[in-house]
């Protein structure tokens, strides 16, 4: 076990109350959530009652035009920002209930992230960038990298461990971005425009990438994307428009048939 | 996260060395104008601290400070030797003769004149002869600098003659002097040869050293000394630091020297401070993707000082190597003996530099724990 990464049995309860395991309700679940954004005599209402649900085991892309209210409704699911009304649950623990301390701990054991500028540290290598998650959960540095060299050896980035971000290509950081996101096994990854930066071909190929290292049976993926050629990759499709979801579409492909049934 | 923090630091080449630079200038600066104050500030009293016989020293009441006296009268140096607790008093005469060399170099010089009987007062530290040797006709000792100057690049030499205002002198010791404030050569003679050197005035003796008897204080003796004489007494060290006092009062040394501190003060701290909130700024979304991922805002503000100490801790050591490097290279230079880097200053200098660089971090730290980590999903 890594030192600082809570490791659950199946079924166990974590210290935030996390039912880890097949047997748990949605990996997500949002209801009549709001968000509104004041400044000065400005007030914003982006999300306007979302009723929003994610399952383990799947990938759910949350779709949409510009300004909808997608990256706001990541943010207050992945808890950096405070929603202004209704109820978030995320891995069975209702968020409300986290003092601010314990939001970053949730966050620091459950949650991992993969931006659209990936937002790797430029003095860092490749494999020190993956490693960041565990050296903020206290592992030791050795550790640390030893297992995000070895999570980037996965990603096809054995050749490139020392590299510096400013020597790898889009595609490549991306891919250390998602090492980032998933050395830690993170129960819940959210996205945020992965491919957009990138060109179609290396979209492809992280997608790819996420859809068969990310998606567990025991994970869930959360996407927020404006690239219609990765829809292929989803499990279920959730359309947002004007702060509301209004419309949930599930794909026929399956990656854990027996947490479907 | 130690290691993110200093790589995240080292890894901007150009701002890292930014960062160091102003604290090394800063460290210099204040380390180095320190010394050289303090430095001439100890000049002021180096005839008092090359009297290392007398604890006492008596003046009139109204004496200032070392370089301007008012001549006692012979009875007062009785009067001392009568006071309960004084061990003994012997006179010590100061002028300010012109010598001149037989080639013409000519030069005001500070005399010293020491009991004839005892010496007390005499130069300790000889490179050549012996203070006893002022018992000799027209004897005088004379420091490096006096006979560097009147006999240039010649090798130390006994036996050389000078004149005094007109009488004529026979160096018999060379010497090693504390530098005086105003780098004069420093002679020695006998009290009754040195008041002829210098134009008569009705009374010659400068002050009165005194030793206080065994089981009598100094400051005991030095009350006791005034009560009895109405004469002014004072340690060495308190006659010491009244004439630094009247120095840093008296003349604009200390503000001329306190501006040339401040300014590398202020700079030191504006541009580290701005320089750091540069990085920082730039380092935005890093620390905004930390932030997302967990990192606490304590654990940033810890890096962020981490960074900053690191930046002070080789700042520091760089600036204060190199004021230590400039007094070891510049300290057998006779006219700059006496300057020195004191550890009180590197210390001082130490404590100043960490603030400098706690008070650049502010700015950044507060930028970072207000910074929303939802940030890094804005494109």
């Amino acid at each position: 076990m890594i030192q600082g990464v809570a490791e659950i049995s199946p079924g166990e309860r974590s210290p935030f109350g996390v039912l880890h395991g097949r047997f748990e309700e949605s990996a997500v679940s949002c209801r009549r959530v709001t968000k509104e954004f004041v400044s000065g005599d400005n007030r914003t209402l982006v999300l306007r009652g979302v009723d929003f649900d994610v399952s383990f085991g799947e990938m759910t892309l949350l779709v949409g035009p510009s300004g909808c209210g997608k990256t706001t409704l990541l943010s207050v699911i992945a808890g950096l920002l405070d929603p202004t009304g209704g109820n978030i649950s995320v891995l069975g623990q209702n968020m409300d209930e986290l003092s601010g301390a314990d939001s970053i701990l949730f966050r620091r054991k459950n949650l991992g992230f993969v931006f659209q500028q990936y937002n790797l540290l430029p003095a860092l290598t490749a494999a020190e960038n993956a490693a960041v998650p565990l050296l903020a959960a206290g592992v030791p540095r050795k550790r640390a990298v030893d297992k995000a060299s070895a999570m980037l050896a996965e990603l096809g980035l054995e050749q490139r461990l020392y590299a510096l971000p400013s020597q790898l290509s889009g595609g490549q950081q991306q891919r250390v971005a998602l090492a980032r996101a998933l050395v830690h096994e993170p129960r819940l990854i959210v996205c945020d425009e992965p491919t957009s930066a990138l060109d179609h071909e290396t979209g492809h190929a992280v997608m790819e990438l996420l859809t068969t290292v990310a998606v567990r049976e025991d994970r869930a993926v959360i996407v927020v994307t404006h690239d219609s050629r990765v829809f292929d990759f989803a499990d279920r499709i959730a359309h947002m428009d004007d702060g509301r979801i209004v419309r949930t579409e599930a794909s026929e492909k399956a990656h854990f048939p027996a947490t479907r049934n | 996260m130690n290691f993110v923090a200093l790589q995240m630091l080292l890894g901007d080449r150009a701002k890292y060395l930014g960062l160091i630079f102003a604290v090394a200038f800063s460290t210099f600066l204040m380390s180095h104008q320190s010394s050289i104050f303090a430095g001439i500030m100890r000049r002021t009293t180096s005839q008092i601290m090359d009297v290392p016989d007398a604890n006492l020293w008596v003046m009139d009441r109204k004496t200032q400070y070392f370089d301007e006296v008012k001549a006692l009268t012979d009875d007062d140096l009785y009067r001392v030797r009568g006071v309960p607790g004084i061990e003994w008093a012997v006179p010590l005469f100061k002028g300010l003769p012109r010598a001149k060399a037989f080639d013409g170099n000519f030069r005001v010089v500070i005399m010293m004149g020491v009991d004839d009987a005892t010496l007390v007062g005499a130069p300790r530290n000889m490179v050549l002869g012996s203070a006893d040797d002022l018992r000799r006709p027209d004897a005088v000792i004379i420091d490096r600098v006096g006979y560097e100057f009147f006999f240039p690049g010649q090798p130390y030499e006994l036996g050389k003659p000078l004149e005094l205002n007109d009488h004529r002198v026979n160096i018999v010791g060379i010497y090693n002097s504390s530098a005086p404030f105003q780098n004069l050569p420093v002679f020695y003679s006998r009290y009754s040869q040195a008041v002829t050197y210098v134009g008569r005035e009705r009374n010659q003796l400068s002050f009165v050293l005194a030793k206080a008897a065994p089981g009598v204080s100094d400051r005991e003796a030095s009350r006791r000394i005034e009560a009895v004489t109405g004469l002014r007494a004072a340690t060495s060290s308190e006659f010491g630091w009244q004439t630094i006092w009247y120095y840093i009062d008296h003349t604009g040394i200390p503000i001329n020297f306190g501006i040339t501190i401040g300014i590398a003060l202020v700079v030191g701290t504006i541009v580290a401070g701005q320089t750091f909130y540069i990085f920082t700024l730039e380092n935005l979304k890093q620390f905004g993707a930390l932030k997302a991922i967990g990192v606490t805002n304590w654990r940033i503000t810890g890096m962020i000082l981490l960074q900053a100490l690191m930046v002070g801790v080789i700042g520091f050591s760089i600036g204060i190597g190199m004021t230590a490097a400039f007094f070891e290279l510049t300290k057998n230079v006779l006219d700059l003996r006496g300057f020195s880097l004191l550890w009180q200053i590197a210390a001082g200098t130490g404590g100043t530099v960490l603030l400098i660089v706690i008070l650049a971090s502010l700015m950044s730290i507060r930028r970072v724990l207000v910074l929303e980590p939802a940030i890094v999903f804005r494109g």
